[in-house]
């Protein structure tokens, strides 16, 4: 029979394996799956984790992993750190698009003034208005005891009613035709994020990098990091450290909602480039994926966010050479968290086979 | 070719590049076709029938050609993303068939000058970008004095995805139509806010039938609609893009079909020929971009002997939907008697008519 016996302590070596065997089992099913539809598994599993790096036209992809991963690293950093606390922020998606909204509003309110200031202010609108958004989930949850999850997740629906009432109104191109959407940010030039749009550079990806820095110091050098793993890991520990739960809580929920803030902001800047009804594609959910894949370390979350990425890129270029449908490619990026999840069991618990005792 | 390639590994300056790519792909002798789709091909709607239309390249040409298409492209810097992949792999013609992909179509087209681009539904055109779209209107009128006559409740529920122009102008011409033949009648309407998402479409129809709705329109792509209305029971509905013909005869009576083939295919040959210049293409009826479905049994005949008859009066330009005496919902004047709306108002409506209740969302 089989059994599970827990670990008396968390297995390192699993802790760094779950990811890479994850990623190798996802290749088998998936291309197990493709096999399944009738393409050649190999080529379609090349395509998609070879050909945006090293294939023919890798000059564009590999600019673009930065322009696709750069979000998801960012707001992934600030969930790793709630994550690791036991704080759970769902609603990134909606801090997200907070933060687009508020630091675009604040750069088209200059249009068409052009100056340095600018674009540091948008940055700043950015980041409060994602810190704001992500506060009333956290105040609530500290005044009143309510569920973050449930409430940073319904106002991520608020986000996005929010989100096309702008593009429908006050945020409107006045020179768009009565279509919705605002002025394109990127004809803009005090309020543009890009640096070099050829190298898929913008400040984005500079605030992603800073950012893993920021996590990796505050969580291995710093007494607040300490405070936050140490609450993850024992609650009960933390309260007689001096801990106090609900500013843990504010610090959490507001720096994963400023992060988000920020996404949204350098997103709206420079690849989106306008305040659109669809603007939100679903990166603050994304990023839960990655801070996960990631195991919740800065570093890990830096490589998961391209992996994703890299699925992401590779899973078109598989769409529209081989001919896979978008489901297939969707359940390919779902196998890789299941296995993920289901791999994670082997990190707390080991698997043992035990002759069945006679009773 | 050799030289080229490594020019393009080397990476460096990678916008001529992008231009050289082109120039590469362009060599083989046959025409690439790509397609970015906004939802699933399996929607029964709208990306279903741009997808019948590459198909029907492909059955017009069959070696000649090679078709790609990516689905469920979001709107934004994926959607460039995915044009700028099927340019570098070589694809002489590219349609773009979302409203959201104007911007990025038109930012792609400027990298690839030889790539020929074709966006729906959108405004912008440029020296290698034409834009088309169908009067989707003129098959609204139809559906309006359908939907007028059958209604028992005199409450029509609309679905709208999203409050632009083209959109409103269906709203507005179902209205009219609707209007002429049922005085009483009074239109419902619940934005969605999307192109694609049975779970929302099939509430927000439950929501009007709710509220009284006998007969529900829908500008949004999915069968949920017609399910929900199936469920309830005594309402009817309209297949949108699609024929939606396995929900006849009721829910379903009747259905707008885009028809995209042929223009498709004649898009196809003209860059074939190298006769392909950039236009704004609007069709209708006439030219049979905008089919109607057939009409169904639950309908009765006089009705849609007039229904026929409006049909008719379309295609040969006898009628117009917007024709005047015509307000505005705000009661000031927009049509005087007998003058029809010209095309610009029509491209950039946003404005109710006369007897329509709510607002526009803002």
């Amino acid at each position: 029979m089989i059994v599970l016996e827990k670990r008396p302590q968390a297995s390192q070596l699993w802790s760094l394996a779950t990811p890479v065997v994850a990623v190798l089992a996802t290749m088998v099913f998936g291309g197990l799956l493709f096999a399944l539809l009738g393409t050649q598994p190999v080529e379609a599993i090349r395509t998609i984790f070879w050909d945006p790096l090293f294939g023919e036209f890798a000059f564009y992809y590999r600019p673009q992993l930065l322009v696709k991963g750069a979000p998801l690293v960012l707001i992934a950093i600030g969930l790793s750190l709630g994550f690791k606390a036991g704080i759970w922020n769902i609603g990134a998606e909606g801090q997200y698009i907070i933060g687009a909204l508020t630091g675009a509003g604040v750069g088209l309110a200059f249009y068409p003034l052009e100056a340095w200031y600018i674009f540091p202010l948008m940055v700043i609108a950015g980041a409060l208005g994602g810190w704001a958004w992500a506060m009333i989930p956290g105040v609530l949850k500290v005044r009143f005891g309510t569920n973050e999850i449930l409430v940073s997740l319904m106002l991520v629906y608020v986000a996005e009613q929010l989100l096309a009432s702008m593009s429908l109104g006050l945020l409107k191109n006045p020179q768009g035709f009565g279509f919705p959407g605002s002025r394109n940010l990127n004809e803009y030039e005090s309020a543009n994020s890009w640096i070099n749009q050829n190298a898929g550079l913008h400040w984005g990806v500079v605030a992603a990098t800073i950012a893993v820095i920021f996590a990796y110091v505050l969580l291995n050098r710093h007494m607040l990091g300490f405070h936050i793993r140490l609450t993850g890991d024992a609650p009960r520990a933390a309260r007689f450290a001096g801990v106090s739960p609900g500013r843990l809580v504010l610090f959490c929920l507001g720096t994963s909602g400023m992060l988000a803030g920020l996404a949204g902001l350098f997103e709206v800047a420079g690849p989106a480039g306008q305040v659109s009804i669809d603007f939100n594609t679903g990166y603050g959910f994304t990023a839960i994926i990655v801070a996960f894949l990631g195991r919740l370390h800065p570093i890990g979350i830096l490589l998961a966010g391209l992996l994703m990425a890299l699925t992401y890129i590779g899973g078109e270029i598989a769409q529209s050479q081989m001919g896979l449908p978008a489901a297939a490619i969707q359940v390919f990026q779902g196998m890789l968290l299941f296995f993920l999840l289901a791999l994670d069991l082997l990190t707390n618990y080991r698997i043992r086979l035990k002759s069945r005792e006679v009773a | 070719m050799t030289i080229l390639r490594r020019t393009l590994l080397a990476g460096a300056a990678a916008v001529t590049a992008l231009g050289m790519a082109t120039a590469a792909g362009a060599q083989d002798d046959k025409t690439k076709v790509g397609f970015v789709f906004v939802g699933p091909v399996g929607d029964g709607g709208w990306t279903y029938e741009h997808n019948q239309g590459r198909l029907a390249v492909e059955e017009e040409f069959g070696d000649q050609v090679e078709t790609v298409f990516v689905e469920n492209v979001a709107e934004g810097p994926d959607s460039e993303r995915v044009m700028t992949q099927m340019a570098l792999n070589g694809a002489d013609l590219i349609f773009t068939t979302s409203f959201g992909y104007m911007d990025p179509t038109i930012n792609v087209a400027k990298k690839f000058p030889d790539v020929k681009f074709e966006h729906a539904t959108g405004y912008k055109t440029a020296e290698n970008v034409s834009t088309y779209s169908a009067r989707f209107y003129e098959g609204r009128a139809i559906q309006g004095l359908i939907a007028g006559s059958m209604t028992e409740s005199n409450i029509i529920g609309y679905i709208g995805s999203f409050p632009i122009p083209e959109v409103i102008r269906g709203i507005n011409s179902a209205y009219i139509q609707a209007k002429k033949v049922n005085p009483d009648v009074q239109f419902k309407i619940v934005w969605v806010y999307t192109w694609f998402d049975p779970a929302k479409e099939a509430d927000a129809a439950k929501v009007l039938i709710e509220q009284g709705a006998d007969v529900v329109l829908q500008h949004t792509d999915s069968t949920a609609p017609q399910a929900a209305a199936q469920t309830a029971g005594g309402v009817y509905t309209f297949g949108q893009a699609s024929d939606m013909y396995e929900y006849a005869p009721e829910p379903r009576i009747s259905s707008i079909i885009d028809n995209w083939a042929p223009y498709y295919i004649e898009r196809t040959k003209a860059v074939m020929d190298g006769t392909w210049e950039s236009v704004s293409r609007w069709d209708g009826i006439a030219e049979g971009m905008v089919g109607i479905g057939e009409i169904t049994s639950a309908v009765p005949d006089d009705v849609k002997a007039a229904a026929l008859e409006m049909k008719d009066k379309i295609a040969s330009g006898e009628m117009h939907p917007f024709t005047g005496p015509l307000k505005k919902q705000d009661g000031s004047d927009w049509l005087a008697e007998g003058e029809t709306a010209d095309d610009g108002t029509l491209a950039g409506m946003n404005f109710y008519v006369e007897g329509i209740e709510g607002e526009i969302p803002q």
